[in-house]
C-alpha cells in the first residue's frame, strides 16, 4: 500500500468511526517508518475535518461525532509513545485544561468538547466532572496550559465560572491563561459579563473559538 | 344505559411489559445500582442485600422488589390546604399541575426570559390557584431575590401562603426537608394529621444511569417516614444517559424507579410512592432534551402503562413545550402531551406553563394550557349514553324544518356534552378583526391580568401566615440569610 493510500485510509477510518482500523493503520505506519507527524496531519486530521463538515451539513449527529473523536484518540495513543521515543514533539494547537465545575456532575457536553478538541489537535487534559476551582488552577499551572475550559449545566454552578475568573484575577494569572466557558445555561452575554475570553455554543464552534483564542 | 367507555392509550403489549420488568429486575440483581446514602445502605444491608461499600453499589434481589411493590399503596388521597377537598392519585384519575421547576419567567412585555423575583412567584401561585383545570399547585418557579440555599423552602412558603391547592414540590438540599416538613405540619396542625391527609408531593430524581444521589435518597427516606408521597422522577436521556431505544430506556427507567420504591418501603412499609418520570428523547444533533418530542411522550405513556400493570400511582412531565415563546410549537407540543397523558391515565401530569426544556415559566402559557387541560379532561370523559333511547324519540314527527336549538333536550345537555373555551378564538373573521386581530397569546396576557385583578388569592389565614413566616425566617437565619424580600400584597 502506498503512503498516499494509507493516509486516505486513515481519514476514511476516522470518518467511518472504525476504531480498529484507525489503530491498525497507526501500527502499520510505525512499522513502515513513516513520518508520524505527517501521518497525523495528512492522514487522521483531514478525517476529523471531514467529520466536522458532515456535522455542519447536518449529515452527522452526536454519535458519529463522538465515535470519530474516539477513533482519533485511539490512533494518537498508538502514535504518541513512538513520537516520544524518537524525541519528536507532537504538534499541538495548544494545551487545554477542561472540566465541569464544582457541584455539577453533568459531563456529556464537556466530554464532547474535550473529545472534539483533542481530535482536532489540541492537547487536552480532562479533569472530569464536579471539579474544584482550585484544581483547575493547579492543573493549568502544572501543565502550563494555554486555555482553561469550564463547563456548567446548571444555573447554580454557572457561578463557578465567574468565581474561577475572579480567582485568576486575584492571583494575577488572568493574563496567563485564556478562559473559555460553555454549557446549556451559558451564553455570550454571560461569558462577556464575567470576563471570559471565549464562549462556544457547541463542540465544533469550541474548536474554532479555541483556535482563535490561541492565535497569539 | 350502556356504561361510558374511558378512552385509553396503551402502547405496550402485555408481553413487552413483562419483558421490560424482567430485564429491570435482572439489572438490579446482577449489575446493581449506586445508592450514595449511608442510611439507605444500612437499610439495604438490614434487608440482607449484597452491598459493595467502597462503590456504594447495591444489588437488589427480585424478591425484595416484589415485596416492596406489593406494600406500596395503589392510590393516594391528597388534600387541599383546608383538608376538606380530596383528590385521588391512582386508578385513571388525572390531575394537572404546573411544570416544575423553572429558573426563569417569560416576561410578557419584553418576551424575554428573565430571573423571577418574589412578586413573580406570588403572581404565578395566585394564577395557578385560580385555574380550574390545574388541580394541583406546584412550586414551579424559583425566586431569584433570596439566596439559593433557601430556594427550596422559600418557594413552598410562598405556595402555601397564596394557594389552597395540594402542592408538588421537593428539596434542593438535605437540610431543606425539615423546614418544608415543618411548614406542612403547621398547615395540618400535627405530624399525624399531615400523614393522614397529605398536602404535598415531594419529587426525587435518580441520576441516570442507575444512581440515587445522597440528596434524593434522603428525601425518599424522610418523606416515607413522614407519610409524604414521594414522586420518583427517573429521567434517562435516550442515547446519552440511557439506551437509545425507547424500550431500552424503559428498562433503565423501571430499574431506577424500582430501587426508589424499595428505599421508600425499607424506610417505612406502606409509604406512599408515585411512579413518575421526566425522561426525554435526547436530541442527538443539538444535545438538548426535548420534552415536546413525540418519543418523549411515548416513553411517558409506556412507563405509565407499566406502573398501572403494577397497580402504582403515576406521574409524568407532559403538557409542556420546548418553544421559547407562545407560538404554534408551544400549543402543538403542550396539546399533544396533555391529551396523550390524559389518555394514558397519568395521575399527576406536571407541565402546564412550562417551556424551553423545563426551564422557563410563562403565565400566559399557563392560561392557554389550562384551556388545553380542559379539552383533555373532556376527552377522557368519553362519550356517554345520556338518554334511553339515545335519539329516536327526538326524531318522532321529524319535518324538514326541524332544528334542535329550541329543544329542551339541547338545553338539558349542552353544558355537559360541550365545553366552552375562555380564550381560543371562535369568532367570525370580521368580528375577530374588529376586536383587534388578537392572537391567543395576546388574549392570554389579558386573561392573566383579568384573573389576577378580579379573583382574590386564597391567602392563608393570619395565624397560619404567622407560623409559616416563623419557620421561614428561622430557616433563613440558620442559613445566614438576615433578610427576606417584602411580599407586596
Amino acid at each position: 500500500m502506498s503512503k498516499e493510500d494509507m493516509l486516505s485510509k486513515m481519514a476514511k477510518a476516522v470518518i467511518d468511526g472504525d476504531k480498529e482500523q484507525c489503530v491498525s493503520l497507526a501500527k502499520d505506519a510505525i512499522k513502515k517508518g513513516l513520518d508520524l507527524n505527517e501521518v497525523i496531519e495528512k492522514g487522521y486530521i483531514p478525517g476529523v475535518k471531514k467529520v466536522g463538515q458532515l456535522w455542519e451539513q447536518g449529515e452527522y449527529f452526536l454519535p458519529e461525532l463522538i465515535t470519530s473523536g474516539e477513533c482519533m484518540k485511539a490512533a494518537m495513543q498508538v502514535l504518541q509513545p513512538e513520537l516520544k521515543k524518537a524525541h519528536i514533539a507532537v504538534k499541538s494547537l495548544g494545551k487545554v485544561v477542561i472540566g465541569t465545575v464544582e457541584g455539577d456532575i453533568h459531563d456529556i457536553g464537556k466530554n464532547l468538547v474535550s473529545s472534539i478538541l483533542s481530535a482536532n489537535g489540541f492537547d487536552v487534559i480532562d479533569l472530569g466532572a464536579d471539579v474544584k476551582l482550585e484544581k483547575f488552577i493547579a492543573a493549568a499551572e502544572k501543565e502550563k496550559a494555554d486555555l482553561i475550559c469550564l463547563s456548567a449545566l446548571l444555573t447554580t454552578t454557572m457561578m463557578g465560572q465567574k468565581k474561577l475568573i475572579e480567582l485568576l484575577r486575584e492571583r494575577k494569572l488572568y493574563d496567563r491563561f485564556k478562559v473559555m466557558v460553555g454549557g446549556a445555561p451559558v451564553n455570550q452575554t454571560w461569558a462577556y459579563s464575567i470576563g471570559a475570553h471565549g464562549y462556544a455554543e457547541n463542540a465544533l464552534t469550541a474548536v474554532d473559538a479555541a483556535k482563535h483564542l490561541l492565535k497569539k | 344505559m350502556i356504561p361510558t367507555k374511558r378512552p385509553k392509550l396503551e402502547l405496550l403489549s402485555p408481553a413487552l411489559i413483562k419483558k421490560i420488568i424482567a430485564e429491570a429486575l435482572v439489572i438490579l440483581e446482577k449489575q446493581g445500582i449506586f445508592v450514595e446514602n449511608q442510611e439507605a445502605i444500612r437499610l439495604f444491608k438490614g434487608a440482607r442485600m449484597k452491598v459493595d461499600d467502597s462503590s456504594q453499589r447495591v444489588y437488589i434481589k427480585p424478591k425484595l422488589v416484589e415485596s416492596s411493590l406489593s406494600s406500596t399503596p395503589a392510590e393516594i388521597k391528597m388534600y387541599d390546604r383546608s383538608g376538606e377537598k380530596e383528590f385521588v392519585v391512582g386508578g385513571d384519575e388525572v390531575h394537572f399541575d404546573p411544570g416544575s421547576t423553572a429558573v426563569t419567567i417569560l416576561d410578557q412585555k419584553t418576551q424575554e426570559q428573565r430571573r423571577a423575583d418574589t412578586d413573580d412567584v406570588v403572581r404565578f401561585v395566585h394564577l395557578a390557584d385560580c385555574l380550574d383545570n390545574i388541580h394541583f399547585q406546584s412550586t414551579g418557579l424559583i425566586s431569584n431575590d433570596v439566596p439559593e440555599i433557601i430556594a427550596d423552602s422559600y418557594r413552598l412558603y410562598l405556595g402555601l401562603m397564596f394557594s389552597s391547592k395540594p402542592m408538588v414540590t421537593g428539596t434542593f438540599r438535605v437540610a431543606g426537608f425539615k423546614p418544608m416538613h415543618d411548614m406542612l405540619v403547621a398547615v395540618r396542625g400535627s405530624e399525624k394529621n399531615l400523614a393522614a391527609k397529605p398536602l404535598a408531593i415531594f419529587d426525587a430524581c435518580p441520576s441516570p444511569p442507575l444512581k440515587w444521589s445522597n440528596l434524593t435518597t434522603q428525601s425518599l427516606i424522610d418523606c416515607a417516614r413522614a407519610g409524604i408521597p414521594s414522586e420518583l422522577i427517573s429521567m434517562g436521556m435516550t442515547g446519552a444517559t440511557s439506551p437509545v431505544t425507547i424500550a431500552g430506556t424503559l428498562v433503565q427507567h423501571v430499574a431506577e424507579t424500582f430501587c426508589g420504591i424499595v428505599i421508600c418501603q425499607l424506610a417505612k412499609k406502606g409509604a406512599p410512592v408515585i411512579f413518575g418520570g421526566s425522561p426525554s428523547s435526547f436530541d442527538l444533533r443539538k444535545g438538548t432534551t426535548p420534552m415536546g418530542a413525540i418519543e418523549t411522550m411515548m416513553i411517558d405513556a409506556a412507563y405509565t402503562q407499566i406502573a398501572k400493570h403494577l397497580h402504582l400511582p403515576t406521574h409524568a412531565y407532559m403538557g409542556l413545550s420546548d418553544a421559547k415563546v407562545n407560538d404554534s410549537q408551544a400549543g402543538l407540543e403542550t396539546g399533544l402531551g396533555a391529551v396523550l397523558g390524559a389518555l394514558a391515565g397519568v395521575n399527576v401530569i406536571s407541565g402546564p406553563g412550562m417551556m424551553d426544556f423545563e426551564s422557563c415559566m410563562s403565565l400566559e402559557k399557563l392560561v392557554i394550557d389550562n384551556e388545553i387541560c380542559g379539552m383533555a379532561y373532556r376527552l377522557i370523559q368519553g362519550i356517554a349514553q345520556r338518554d334511553e333511547p339515545i335519539a329516536t324519540l327526538l326524531f318522532e314527527g321529524f319535518t324538514p324544518k326541524m332544528q334542535f336549538l329550541s329543544l329542551p333536550h339541547t338545553k338539558k345537555w349542552y353544558r355537559q356534552e360541550h365545553t366552552f373555551p375562555a380564550i381560543s378564538d371562535r369568532d367570525t373573521y370580521d368580528y375577530w378583526v374588529s376586536l383587534g386581530r388578537k392572537s391567543m397569546a395576546d388574549k392570554a396576557a389579558e386573561e392573566v391580568d383579568r384573573i389576577l385583578k378580579t379573583k382574590p388569592a386564597q391567602v392563608a389565614d393570619e395565624s397560619l401566615v404567622k407560623e409559616l413566616r416563623k419557620i421561614m425566617f428561622a430557616d433563613a437565619k440558620n442559613n445566614g440569610v438576615a433578610k427576606l424580600p417584602e411580599i407586596k400584597r
